[in-house]
């Protein structure tokens, strides 16, 4: 095999944080004139391969090729003298400059030190053509769609770049139209021979546009194949790791009584954001939440907790209409929400433990009916031991502990809140098997206990296993809510996979 | 029992502290000759307590506002603004209680002004509390009509000279609410959301905490703690001279703040500490008033101390020496 | 019309009417010699406010100006009448000195990750006490150089002067106009401002644009205080002291952003202008007092401040929304 057959590659990248090894050993290779997709779930390993490729982050082990030679990428500038050009997801131009800054800045034609501000424009203009764009050059750029933001980031990493195109999720949000616009500029570089890396979380997107896929799991490399010989149900079953074909558990049996309403959201929906939805949520019962990441199952908790507003449909909490604005308006209801970001939204990495355990129930009891030092130090100790939280003391502060001991610390926070409801958002993801182990315990034993649970988990095998339903979503909608025998890992990942009947995008 | 109260007094804080104290005592050997004469204490010691207090005081509430990663520049104008108040008044011939009311109501006003700034139309700390800044020493002169107004009631003057249990007024003043305000937000859970919001705000509004009501009362007592110094700094002086009262002590309070180990970044708070703070900064002005120096000299040292503490704090440094931050170490 | 020229244009409009009424109450304000004296009375001020819409283009704020405008006076003052330097050589040395200590700043900024309001606050404590340590009295100068630049006048028609530093003033506004919106260093400037992560991704020389940026907040403040010495012929330690806030509050009254990003050089200008205006205005109404300055800067930097944050609140939620 030719190295050059590569326009840019990875080879054995191995990439450690802490003792959390992020990329084992992984092989990446891009050819001239593709689009080749890659594929994982959080933690899979994308995101980190990308920053080693755009000279953000240097591999603690294997090598970077680009056109055949071996290249250190120190930074981006770097990256970008390799001809590897970069497009995040959250587009990071100048929305305060105007487009044809923000396509040259730093290269702009400059006489006698002052740039030339009506050649760069002219330039600009001639660019902004080729990418279908009829925009004044001289407009300030935040006065545009994200779309047009998002190709004239496009523009500039091509255009100062040339070789590789890596964009990271361009598409999360963007419309269907402005998605197949999009996609034409991307086919149109790929004719003339870029080489192009595109992550989505949109399966019907792959299929759409890109004609090789690398798929990563746990920071290790899955596959790199063809689409053309690929289903949908293939490419989820490599992301989930699951093999449907001998797959063979089942769902909670149906025999235990279930328990009296809880909740019950009727066409309950957020613009751009959750298409509306119905669900009923029992006492007693756990209900699964499957999809991929970007599918909208973190915006539904969201909304379910009123961390965001609804702005469509009702709930009724024990058959009375509520209204559930603001997280204050949920834990008054007795809601309790795990987010997925434990470290953005989750802990308050300053504060101990112990504090860390009772801020909830503080939150909850007001200013002034304040938990004494002892009361605190009985509650923490209690769910310290109960949820077996391994922290030397309570008083250390919990940015010093394991991520499972944080995401145990969090659900004790609720659990001393005495709640109804708990919405959990990937509890399990990134945390040792112990602790792993301990919360599917304690899920369990919620749902014993009378609770009723939303779970929200790429973890299939563990949803199937403590879930009486699983709610699927895709596209920011709800497809399928699965019951009884329907509870397996084979359908879920066939729901997931399922694309919408008509045209695809 | 015995041991956790030295660890506790074990910070570095008391420790520089002391440190300063012992060089002004080889600087000047009488430094901590304290006498008693007509029922009150006198010494440099003292000295340093009762010079320290407004400064203190505008540290007692700053220390809340930087805690929720805010800053209140307004305070020094606040200050000149609550002795403008309460000296026209007396003049004009308004019972004293009155007067002090009035202008403990002013600053509570003005902090709640910048607490809606803040937290209502979402305005950068910074950016909202320089409207008084610049404004506030402008209505302190409109107020006073341009003129140093000088009084000679005796509630007042006493506010700011006066003795109590042979101690100076304003430093009794300090200690108070240095109590009060360390009982109020650590008897309650006051505290505990301010540095909840301080390190996380995301994760506090998930936890059910309303940062609102939160940020108008750490700005509103900001701003009633500058009318205490303001008016112990008229007091002193028997008159209110807008045009210097508190004039850049907003910069010594922040700083005083910052020695205490709260960071500008928000979070761990304690507000003793900066009490502490704001002492260490006095005691350096005293040793080097007495030991000769021109005082100008301060201000070099004040600037040299931001620099050191700036550089302790900084994550540069904590990645080269993992330093604990010292408010943790003081509460646990 | 672009968002960042609407305050621009309210400020234009405010100076507008402000004057118009003005000189509809005392016509005298409109007169050549009127005009001259705004110039060259807020010359120093106008020449610091340039280097301060730098900081806040880039994002950040410098509270050290004042002191470093005192510390340069009494540094020249004495440099000339004690140690009989030639001004020139003692402005030269004045400049270099506020170089180091702005790119200092800029330094402990960019690599202590701190807010820049703490580390200029303790130049400004350092450049004060500097000056108070070299002398605490006001030096005079008299030096047959600054009597022939004082001499450098251009009269017009209807009495007025247009004084060197006025035209300095002038001067170092266009300079730096050009440099803000027509170089790369000026694009850096606000690309910092915009988003320093973007700009760190596009590659923009974040540590070395935010050292000069404070480099030329200091030289310039420098400059003022050369140009204030040149006014009063003198040099003391705690000459323009608050400056740093009438600075701060003509660059956000002229239409720069206090968060950075957006702005331009010339509305400065306008905002130095209105400063002037107000002072002006009050010294002609005779029974005004001088404190509805501080009174009145303070109500239009409340304005200005609330009208960004409608502007860009409001466009921020039409990008969110389209």
């Amino acid at each position: 095999m030719s190295s050059s057959e590569y326009a840019l590659e990875a080879r054995g990248i191995v990439k450690i944080f802490g003792n959390h090894v992020a990329l084992d050993a992984v092989d990446f290779g891009l050819r001239a004139g593709e689009v080749h997709a890659l594929l994982g779930e959080n933690g899979a390993g994308k995101s980190t391969l990308i920053k080693i490729l755009t000279g953000a982050y240097q591999p603690d082990g294997g090598t970077v090729l680009a056109a055949g030679a071996q290249v250190h990428l120190d930074n981006p500038q770097q990256a970008q003298a390799h001809g590897i050009g970069t497009v995040y997801q959250e587009v990071n131009l100048l929305p305060n400059r105007s487009v044809a800054e923000n396509l040259f800045l730093g290269h702009q034609p400059t006489r006698f030190g002052l740039v030339r501000r009506r050649k760069m424009e002219a330039d600009a203009r001639l660019i902004l053509k080729r990418y279908g764009l009829d925009i004044d050059p001289s407009s300030e750029l935040g006065a545009h769609s994200v779309a047009v933001q998002q190709i004239v980031a496009i523009a500039r990493a091509v255009e100062l770049s040339g070789k590789v195109l890596i964009l990271d999720e361009p598409t999360a949000s963007l419309d269907r139209n402005e998605v197949e616009r999009l996609f034409e500029i991307i086919r149109d570089l790929k004719a003339h021979g870029l080489a192009i890396v595109f992550i989505t979380h949109f399966l019907d997107q792959v299929f759409a546009i890109a004609d090789r896929v690398t798929i990563l799991r746990n920071g290790k490399l899955v596959e790199t194949r063809a689409l053309d010989d690929m289903t949908r149900t293939d490419v989820v079953r490599l992301m989930l790791g699951k093999d449907v074909a001998f797959s063979g558990a089942t769902g909670v049996e149906d025999a235990r009584p279930m328990g009296e309403v809880l909740l019950d959201f009727a066409n309950y929906g957020r613009k751009r954001s959750v298409h509306p939805f119905n669900l009923t949520i029992h006492k007693g019962e756990v209900i699964g939440v499957a999809g991929l990441l970007g599918s909208g199952r973190t915006e539904m908790a969201r909304i379910m907790f009123g961390a965001d507003a609804a702005d469509e449909g009702t709930v009724k909490v024990a058959g009375k209409p509520a209204s559930i604005a603001r997280p204050t308006d949920a834990i008054g209801h007795g809601f309790g929400f795990c987010p997925e970001d434990r470290k953005a939204e989750g802990i308050f990495g300053d504060l101990s433990v112990r504090e860390n355990i009772i801020i909830a129930l503080q939150g909850k009891l007001g200013w002034f009916s304040a938990l004494n030092r002892d009361e605190q130090m009985e509650i923490a100790g209690r769910f310290g031991e109960s949820m077996d939280i391994r922290a030397a003391s309570l008083d250390m502060p919990i940015k010093l502990l394991s991520g499972g001991n944080q995401q145990k610390v969090i659900l004790s926070r609720w659990l001393a809140t005495d709640p109804a409801f708990l919405i959990l958002d990937e509890p399990t993801r990134g945390i040792d098997v112990g602790a792993h182990a301990e919360i599917v315990r304690t899920i369990n034993r919620l749902r014993d206990e009378g609770l009723a649970l939303v779970v929200i988990s790429s973890e299939l095998d563990e949803v199937v296993a403590y879930s009486s339903r699983i709610v699927v979503m895709r596209d920011r909608e709800m497809v399928a809510e699965l019951s009884g025998e329907n509870i397996n890992p084979g359908v879920i990942v066939q729901a997931i996979a399922n694309h919408r009947e008509g045209p695809s995008t | 029992m015995m041991r956790r109260i030295l660890t506790r007094l074990a910070n570095p804080q008391l420790l520089a502290l002391v440190g300063v104290l012992l060089v002004n005592w080889l600087l000047f050997p009488n430094f901590f000759r304290i006498t008693w004469q007509d029922g009150r204490l006198f010494g440099s010691l003292i000295d340093v307590l009762n010079r320290g207090a407004p400064v203190a005081i505008l540290a007692i509430g700053m220390v809340g506002v930087i805690a929720t990663k805010g800053v209140d520049l307004s305070v020094g104008a606040v200050m000149a603004m609550a002795g403008a108040v309460a000296a026209t008044m007396v003049v004009a011939g308004y019972p004293a209680p009155v007067a002090v009311a009035a202008a403990l109501a002013v600053g509570l006003v003005c902090g709640l002004w910048n607490g809606f700034l803040v937290a209502v139309l979402d305005i950068q700390p910074i950016v909202a509390t320089l409207v008084l800044m610049v404004a506030g020493r402008g209505i302190a002169q409109l107020i006073t009509e341009g003129f140093i107004v000088t009084f000679t009631d005796p509630l007042l003057i006493f506010i700011g000279t006066g003795s109590f249990l042979g101690l100076p007024m304003a430093a009794v003043i300090a200690l108070v609410l240095m109590i009060l305000v360390t009982l109020l937000v650590r008897r309650t859970a006051i505290g505990l959301f301010i540095e909840a919001v301080g390190v996380n705000r995301a994760a506090a509004s998930l936890a059910g905490i309303r940062s609102r009501m939160l940020l108008f009362l750490v700005y509103g007592l900001s701003g009633l703690c500058a009318a205490v110094a303001g008016l112990i700094v008229a007091g002193d002086i028997r008159g209110a001279d807008a045009n210097n009262a508190g004039l850049w002590l907003e910069l010594d309070a922040i700083l005083a703040v910052v020695i205490g180990g709260t960071s500008l970044l928000g979070g761990r708070f304690s507000v003793p500490l900066a009490v502490v703070g704001a002492l260490i900064i006095q005691a350096m002005n005293t040793g080097i008033l007495v030991s000769g120096f021109p005082p100008e000299f301060n201000l070099i040292v004040k600037a040299a101390l931001i620099f050191l503490v700036l550089i302790i704090q900084s994550p540069l440094a904590s990645r080269i020496v993992p330093v604990r931050t010292s408010a943790r170490e003081a509460r646990s | 019309m672009s968002r960042s020229l609407r305050p621009l244009l309210a400020t234009a409009v405010i100076f507008a009417i402000a004057y118009a009424l003005a000189v509809l109450q005392f016509p005298a304000m409109f007169s050549t010699r009127v005009l001259g004296n705004f110039l060259t009375d807020n010359a120093f001020l106008g020449i610091t406010a340039v280097g301060m819409t730098f900081v806040i283009l880039s994002g950040g704020i410098d509270l050290s100006v004042g002191a470093v405008i005192g510390f340069t006076g009494v540094l020249v003052a004495v440099l000339i009448s004690w140690a009989g330097w030639h001004p020139l050589t003692a402005f030269a040395l004045a400049l270099s000195i506020a170089a180091i200590f702005g790119g200092v700043m800029g330094l402990a900024i960019h690599y202590l990750q701190v807010p820049a309001f703490i580390v200029t606050l303790a130049g400004m404590f350092l450049a004060r006490g500097g000056a108070s340590v070299i002398t605490q009295d006001s030096v005079p100068i008299n030096h047959e150089f600054y009597d022939w630049i004082s001499q450098l006048i251009i009269r017009l028609p209807g009495g007025g002067r247009l004084s060197f530093i006025g035209l300095l003033m002038v001067a170092v506004f266009i300079v730096g106009a050009l440099v803000a919106h027509r170089t790369k260093f000026g694009s850096y400037v606000y690309a910092l401002g915009g988003n320093p992560v973007s700009a760190s991704l596009m590659g923009v020389p974040v540590a070395r644009t935010t050292v000069a940026v404070y480099t030329l907040s200091s030289v310039l403040a420098a400059l003022a205080g050369i140009v204030f010495s040149l006014y009063t012929s003198a040099g003391y330690p705690l000459a323009a002291v608050g400056v740093e806030l009438d600075a701060i509050s003509a660059v956000v009254i002229g239409g720069t952003l206090l968060t950075g990003g957006y702005g331009f050089v010339l509305g400065t200008f306008i905002g130095v202008m209105l400063l002037g205006l107000v002072q002006t205005y009050i010294i002609f109404d005779g029974t005004l007092s001088s404190w509805w300055t501080k009174i009145v800067i303070g109500a239009l930097l409340f304005l200005f401040i609330v009208l960004q944050r409608l502007i860009f609140a409001a466009s921020a939620q039409g990008e969110k929304a389209s």
